[in-house]
């Protein structure tokens, strides 16, 4: 074998909440409250468009957590030994881009360098001017006569080919009637995209390249992980908590809701951004204190990840666990619940038959709507110092390494609107979602916001 | 009145040491007097020596809980948790580790971060409220709907962007402002105003849209029909009757953030380089000077309970039905 | 004309999708000055969505496809909303049904009123004080209740409020919709009497809507009021209320009538209309109740009846109404003889009991008290909820809600547990289930002491008595099926039936209470409230209870509804020899089922009695003002 398959912490997190995803979809999949609201969703224009593009999303996010080391040239008589360097399935597939990388900035679809090099011209002279890229556009012989024929013709074929697909994919679906037209244009314009970055993307820096001369659309591909684990990984905390406490305080009432109450007045009234910073700055001076728990800088990158997933969570569950317990107060009192006290069912078994199952739709819609929230807070908090590794490529690091460029002239601008745009794409789909599951399993709330 | 009031605060003590245990508990146990002192003194090596100068120096060389080398009540007194944590209770912060005063920091800097936050504060209810009453207004037309869905686009942008977006234009290339800094004085303002604009707008979308739910559910409330069937005006149903009562509601958010609003804002300052509480805080957190942040923590949950307390008493001027027992 | 007349009033709401509901479809009245007109119906018949509609208050979604109103020649349909906005509230007020959330809370009540004032008739002020108190006397108010919040009135008070608020613009006519359903009878009684007074004082027309038959009766007793009888929106039947309450012409009018429970039906069974109201989007070829009506034939499943004129003034919209009209076009040899099966063609409405009637037991015999062994008895049973104030929260005082009850229920009997709301009933009903623990005092089932009894003894206990709530919406887990939510008790309390034995007995269950045995792989949405009342009672069967508990078991239930409920209750209880601790406040229900009634009144029972002696010989005044209170008395 030519690479070895690496397990880091957050996939295995990753692993684990779909296998929790979907055992729990499994063992609903007849459960009719479960599944009219699912329906419901998913059939209606906005649902399905936006569940369309975050599906997208996942997808490289996921292409991105199957990790792997390669394994180096064997020398004779040696044991096979691995590369230090962490790559993903995505890494694999965007090679190109990954591996194109120039000296410094470069604006988008350029064929020169952002700055000027002193450089020796043919006749030995020397001249001050901005060098050829080495990757973008270099199959270019004369780019001021050739680069818009070239990109028009790439990007006809990448349009041409994304629509060809799209037929194919739709086609199929339109003749059964399963599709409408909202999910059958977001389709088009996803596939449309996509084929014009394959078509483009190995030959142009589509969306230049940062300081040291990366690509920039690797980078915000890249960064797509990185925001879906802080906004997903963090649930896994903030469920049990939140689940557990908010229905014991609203079941058990006394002296439970008393001290529970207690602990998320006390977590609340610290300023969340300064508890955090002050949760992270401990971590990472942990990190720093024991380098050997760490064999590779991605494994280091992870851990303060799920460290900052952990106290997203650990931070961020009054708020729900707060909702659960006014909810359980008032279902606590309600006839079914208390026909089930009138046959002496236990107390664990009203819990888990009567009172979970009619709080699980708020659950669910809290989770939906604290998603996009906390990929925002993503980038605020690496942007104060106390997000991700700094050496973790994400939408938060990708800005604040951007930002101070602004003040150049000309302006370097680009990164910092892959960034924004990348992660405005996502958050927005992820609200739109998140409204639509609302109205799904609450319909109370529908028309309200 | 008066019994509950003292009630409250009462029960604020508890509260407040359960913060300052769980800082001290952040800041002490899982990171030790040993380690802070390692890392402000940066070198790879440090020598034991140099570890306890700077203990000393800065006031970490006691036991944590429990002194076994002192007599008498100062066995418990002359200990960290005592020292570093409990005088805050009396608004004793100390020094921070780079040895300024803190108290005298937060006097100082508190006028430029409430300069910025109390204008946004109120301006920002006010547009928020108006425009959320304008959609409900023109509720189920067409207006309504682009508002709603301009409300969630401009909350799904990140406030990062309003940030830089408007110190490019407005700063760089519109050159209304300054692009950063402070001065005190009159001219302040010119520093103020940018940054107040930019959190008006980063705000509008989530807030307008929150507000708009709580209007349209009034709305739908028996109270309404009843005093449309008396033959007021849609105007004077919504300002008087639908706006009166989502106010119970509205100030739950709002008056609790009020006391906080001495703060600052710590992305804000730091963004636009005010010399608040915020950008001090921040400040602190990257130069880990856990003293400061340890003071602010603790600031920011006495504030908080105020801001209960606040919410509370506000209830009782617009709900006849609460009175405070 | 005066007055208010409604041409051919057609309103459509928009469903989910571009499924649009019809709840008015074409419907045609007058109400002139001084007049009371009572549109009766069931709930889903469009009644209110008439009243919304003249006021152009629509709920969004909901518009007027059709048809013309007329105030004193105004067309409102035609007026600019400014113009209706003096009409609304000014010439056209509306009172609502739930006083509780119909007012402001935090506006006060002078407040409420002089908004009106001003907007109908430009007081402020001083002068609008003065006569926002003149109003509130006239309501029947103190005019110290003007500085008062709404949550500082009682119920009653509420509705007073709001009546003085609509007062404000001297309407022409008032439209009150189900303006004391959720009040006390007694209440009930005081606000049905004022509004008869403000009618003759003002020389107002009087819009009532109402469910329930006797209060549109008692309304409607002047010689020029009407009833109108509406069902999937259309007027079924127009008639003076003396015509209509001595020989309802349309069956569905008969059917109401017939289903209706009272003291003397004691021990027969309640008539039944099967079948529920057609949906709001069904489309008709033919007569709406067709599908429900027991004298349907061929013309009325093809042919749309007119709506005919039996005897002068009295109209229905029946193909039968058309023969009696006209005897000489019918094949069928006229109407009214009685001869439809199962609806008598008079009903007689008696209202005081027959005295010589003896108590029907459930087993057939006379009741003999005291010589059968009680299921429960309840002695010197009290429920103190403790206020606590001040600094540290101390006790400094009891809510009394149960304050020393004593009762006994005999195998197999049904005693009805009467009184206002707040009286205790259901605090007492929770406290003999232990759902609350006691203050004091001591509750035995079948010789046993429940006090002290914990873990498995109180289980065992729990078996043998059950109970069934008021609310078939919020009394089923909406996330079980109906299956396991028949056999959660079971699982809990009959340990010796497997898996298969409960399916088993649930399937039982369904067939005895009705319903299908497939229900059991459905869940409860998918049920109508009566379908889940009876969930709800085959649930509580399920363990072989002795004693029932059934807290106000049809209240929120339909008439018609109702009267299966009730008779399914009658033969439960004699195919199992159940004893049932009725709680109700409905009076004619108690008398209907019930051996023994106990009245209840602030934690107390003040008398108790068998049911023949309670109506006919109260022994104290407040059983009297109760059964004085209770409407459409003639």
């Amino acid at each position: 074998m030519s690479f070895k398959p690496v397990l880091l912490w957050s996939d295995a997190l990753i692993l684990l909440l779909l296998a929790v995803v979907a055992a729990g979809v499994w063992l609903l999949r007849h459960n009719e409250t479960f599944r009219a609201p699912l329906r419901q969703v998913l059939a209606s224009r906005m649902g399905s468009a936006t569940a369309l593009i975050l599906a997208v999303y996942v997808g490289i996010g996921l292409l991105d957590s199957l990790h792997y080391v390669e394994r180096l040239p064997d020398e004779p008589g040696k044991a096979a030994q691995y590369s230090g360097e962490v790559k993903s399935a995505l890494d694999k597939l965007l090679s190109p881009l990954r591996e194109n990388v120039e000296k410094t900035y470069s604006a988008p679809f350029a064929t020169h360098l952002y700055a000027k090099e002193t450089m020796t011209g043919p006749d030995g002279r020397e001249v001050r001017d901005y060098p050829r890229l080495k990757h973008g556009g270099a199959h270019l012989a004369d780019p001021d006569q050739e680069f818009w024929p070239d990109v028009l013709k790439r990007g006809g074929l990448g349009v041409l080919g994304g629509m060809v697909c799209w037929t194919l994919l739709i086609l199929p679906l339109w003749q059964r009637g399963r599709t409408h037209s909202a999910l059958a244009w977001t389709l088009l314009c996803i596939l449309v995209v996509t084929g014009l970055l394959v078509a483009l993307a190995p030959h142009y820096h589509v969306l230049g390249t940062d300081k040291v001369g990366q690509d920039v659309l690797y980078l915000s591909l890249k960064s797509v992980r990185t925001g879906l684990l802080i906004g997903t990984l963090t649930t896994l905390v903030v469920l049990p908590l939140a689940i557990g406490l908010g229905i014991a305080a609203g079941y058990f009432g006394g002296r439970v809701d008393d001290v529970i109450q207690y602990l998320y007045t006390t977590l609340n009234s610290i300023p969340g951004v300064l508890l955090i910073a002050a949760a992270v700055l401990v971590v990472q001076v942990q990190i720093e204190a024991h380098p050997e728990l760490f064999d590779t800088a991605a494994a280091r990158a992870d851990m303060r990840l799920l460290a900052l997933c952990g106290i997203l969570g650990l931070t961020g569950w009054t708020g729900l666990a707060r909702l659960l317990r006014a909810e359980t107060l008032k279902l606590r009192e309600l006839e079914f619940v208390q026909a089930a006290r009138a046959f002496g069912v236990s107390r664990m078994r009203i819990l888990a038959r009567h009172l979970l199952p009619n709080v699980m739709h708020l659950v669910l819609i809290t989770v939906v709507i604290d998603f996009s929230g906390l990929v925002l807070a993503e980038a605020v908090l690496s942007y104060v110092g106390v997000g991700v590794d700094p050496a973790m490529i994400s939408f938060g690091n990708m800005i604040n390494g951007a930002r101070l460029e602004l003040a150049r002239e000309p302006v370097v601008w680009w990164q910092l609107v892959a960034a924004f745009l990348f992660m405005f794409v996502l958050v927005l789909a992820a609200n739109l979602f998140a409204d639509q599951v609302r109205d799904a399993l609450d319909p109370k709330a529908r028309g309200r916001a | 009145m008066l019994n509950y009031i003292v009630r409250r605060l009462l029960y604020a003590i508890p509260i407040l040491l359960g913060v300052n245990l769980l800082t001290f508990a952040l800041f002490f146990m899982v990171n030790t007097p040993d380690d802070m002192a390692r890392i402000h003194l940066g070198a790879k090596h440090v020598t034991e020596e140099a570890i306890q100068g700077w203990k000393r120096e800065h006031g970490y060389d006691k036991p944590l809980f429990f002194n076994a080398g002192v007599e008498g009540a100062a066995k418990v007194g002359d200990t960290l948790f005592v020292e570093k944590s409990l005088k805050l209770f009396v608004l004793d912060f100390g020094p921070a580790d780079d040895g300024r005063d803190i108290a005298r920091e937060i006097k100082t800097r508190m006028w430029p971060s409430l300069a910025i936050a109390l204008p946004t504060f109120l301006v920002g209810l006010l547009a928020y409220i108006s425009f959320a009453l304008l959609l409900v207004f023109f509720r189920g037309t067409r207006l309504d709907t682009a508002g709603v869905i301009l409300c969630v686009a401009l909350m799904s942008i990140s406030g990062l962007f309003y940030v830089i977006a408007g110190q490019y234009v407005m700063g760089k290339l519109w050159h209304w402002f300054p692009i950063s800094g402070y001065q005190p004085g009159l001219d302040a303002w010119k520093f103020l105003l940018m940054p107040v604009l930019v959190s008006l707008v980063a705000g509008i979308g989530d807030s307008a849209r929150f507000y708009r739910a709580l209007f349209i559910e009034e709305i739908g409330k028996d109270y309404v029909r009843t005093a449309r069937a008396k033959g007021l005006s849609e105007l004077r149903v919504l300002f008087r009757h639908v706006l009166g009562n989502a106010m119970i509601p509205i100030l739950t958010g709002v008056v609790v953030v009020i006391p906080r609003l001495f703060l600052g804002s710590l992305i804000i300052e730091s963004f636009f380089g005010i010399p608040g509480l915020g950008s001090y805080t921040i400040d602190a957190i990257q130069a880990q000077d856990f003293a400061i942040v340890r003071s602010m923590v603790f600031l920011g949950s006495l504030l908080y309970i105020a801001g209960l307390v606040l919410t509370d008493i506000s209830y009782t001027l617009v709900d006849p039905r609460v009175r405070l027992e | 004309m005066n007055g208010l007349s409604v041409e051919n009033l057609r309103v459509e709401i928009a469903g989910a999708g571009d499924r649009r509901f019809l709840p008015v479809d074409g419907v045609d009245f007058t109400v002139g000055a001084d007049q009371c007109v009572a549109l009766l119906g069931e709930s889903g018949c469009g009644k209110s969505m008439t009243a919304l509609a003249l006021m152009r208050l629509l709920p969004e979604g909901g518009r007027v496809t059709a048809g013309e109103v007329n105030l004193q020649g105004d067309d409102l349909f035609a007026l600019a909303e400014s113009a209706m906005g003096g009409v609304r509230g000014g010439r056209l007020a509306m009172i609502f049904q739930e006083p509780q959330t119909s007012l402001n809370p935090v506006m006060s009540v002078a407040e409420q009123i002089g908004e009106a004032l001003a907007a109908h008739r430009g007081l402020a002020g001083a002068v609008a004080r003065a006569e926002a108190g003149r109003l509130l006397e006239a309501v029947g108010l103190q005019t110290d209740r003007l500085d008062a919040y709404p949550f500082q009135l009682s119920g009653g008070q509420r509705q007073r409020a709001l009546i003085a608020m609509m007062l404000a613009g001297e309407p022409e006519v008032l439209i009150a919709d189900e303006p004391t359903t959720a009040l006390d009878v007694t209440v009930q009684a005081q606000i049905l009497d004022l509004l008869k007074d403000l009618r003759s004082t003002r020389g107002m027309g009087l819009l009532l809507i109402t469910h329930d038959l006797d209060v549109a009766r008692e309304m409607t007793l002047g010689p020029n009021d009407r009833v109108a009888v509406m069902y999937a929106g259309q007027i079924v039947e127009w008639a003076p209320s003396a015509g209509l309450y001595a020989a309802p012409r349309h069956p569905y009018t008969q059917k109401l009538f017939a289903v209706l429970p009272r003291l003397d039906r004691r021990g027969e069974r309640l008539d039944s209309l099967p079948g529920k109201v057609p949906a709001p989007d069904a489309v008709f070829a033919g007569c709406r109740f067709a599908e429900r009506c027991p004298a349907v034939f061929q013309r009325c499943r093809v042919e749309i009846p007119g709506f005919h004129e039996v005897v002068p003034g009295h109209f229905a919209r029946c193909h039968l109404a058309e023969a009696a009209a006209n005897p000489s076009l019918s094949p069928y040899g006229g109407f009214g003889k009685g001869e439809i099966e199962g609806i008598p063609g008079r009903v007689e409405v008696v209202a005081a009991a027959n005295p010589t009637q003896t108590p029907i037991s459930p087993n057939g015999g006379v009741t003999k008290e005291g010589s059968e062994p009680s299921v429960l008895e309840i002695s010197d049973l009290a429920v103190h909820f403790p206020i606590r104030k001040g600094l540290l929260k101390r006790t400094v005082g009891h809510v009394k809600a149960v304050d020393g009850v004593s009762l006994a229920v005999a195998a197999g009997e049904t005693l009805a547990l009467v009184g206002e709301s707040g009286c205790g009933k259901t605090t007492l009903a929770r406290a003999v289930l232990r759902l609350i623990e006691p203050s004091s005092g001591t509750v035995r089932l079948c010789g046993e002491s429940l006090a002290g009894l914990k873990g498995e003894a109180l289980r065992r206990k729990r078996a043998q008595m059950q109970i069934v709530f008021q609310d078939p919406f919020s009394s089923l887990n909406p996330r079980m099926r109906v299956g396991d939510i028949l056999e959660e008790g079971m699982a809990a309390l009959l340990p010796e039936l497997d898996r298969i034995g409960r399916a088993h007995r649930a399937a039982d269950l369904l067939d005895q209470v009705g319903l299908p045995t497939d229900a059991a792989g459905r869940y409860p949405h998918e049920f109508s409230g009566g379908q889940r009342q009876r969930i709800a009672i085959a649930r509580a069967l399920a363990v072989n209870p002795k004693l029932l508990i059934l807290d106000e078991p049809t209240s929120a239930l339909d008439v018609s509804v109702q009267a299966q409920i009730l008779n399914l209750l009658a033969d439960l209880r004699r195919e199992h020899g159940l004893a049932y601790l009725f709680i109700s406040h409905n009076l004619s229900v108690v008398g209907y089922l019930a051996d023994r009634v106990a009245v209840m009144r602030e934690g107390r029972i003040l008398e108790c009695g068998s049911a023949e002696q309670i109506f006919n010989r109260p022994a104290i005044d407040y059983t009297r003002l109760l059964l004085d209170s209770a409407p459409g008395q003639v």
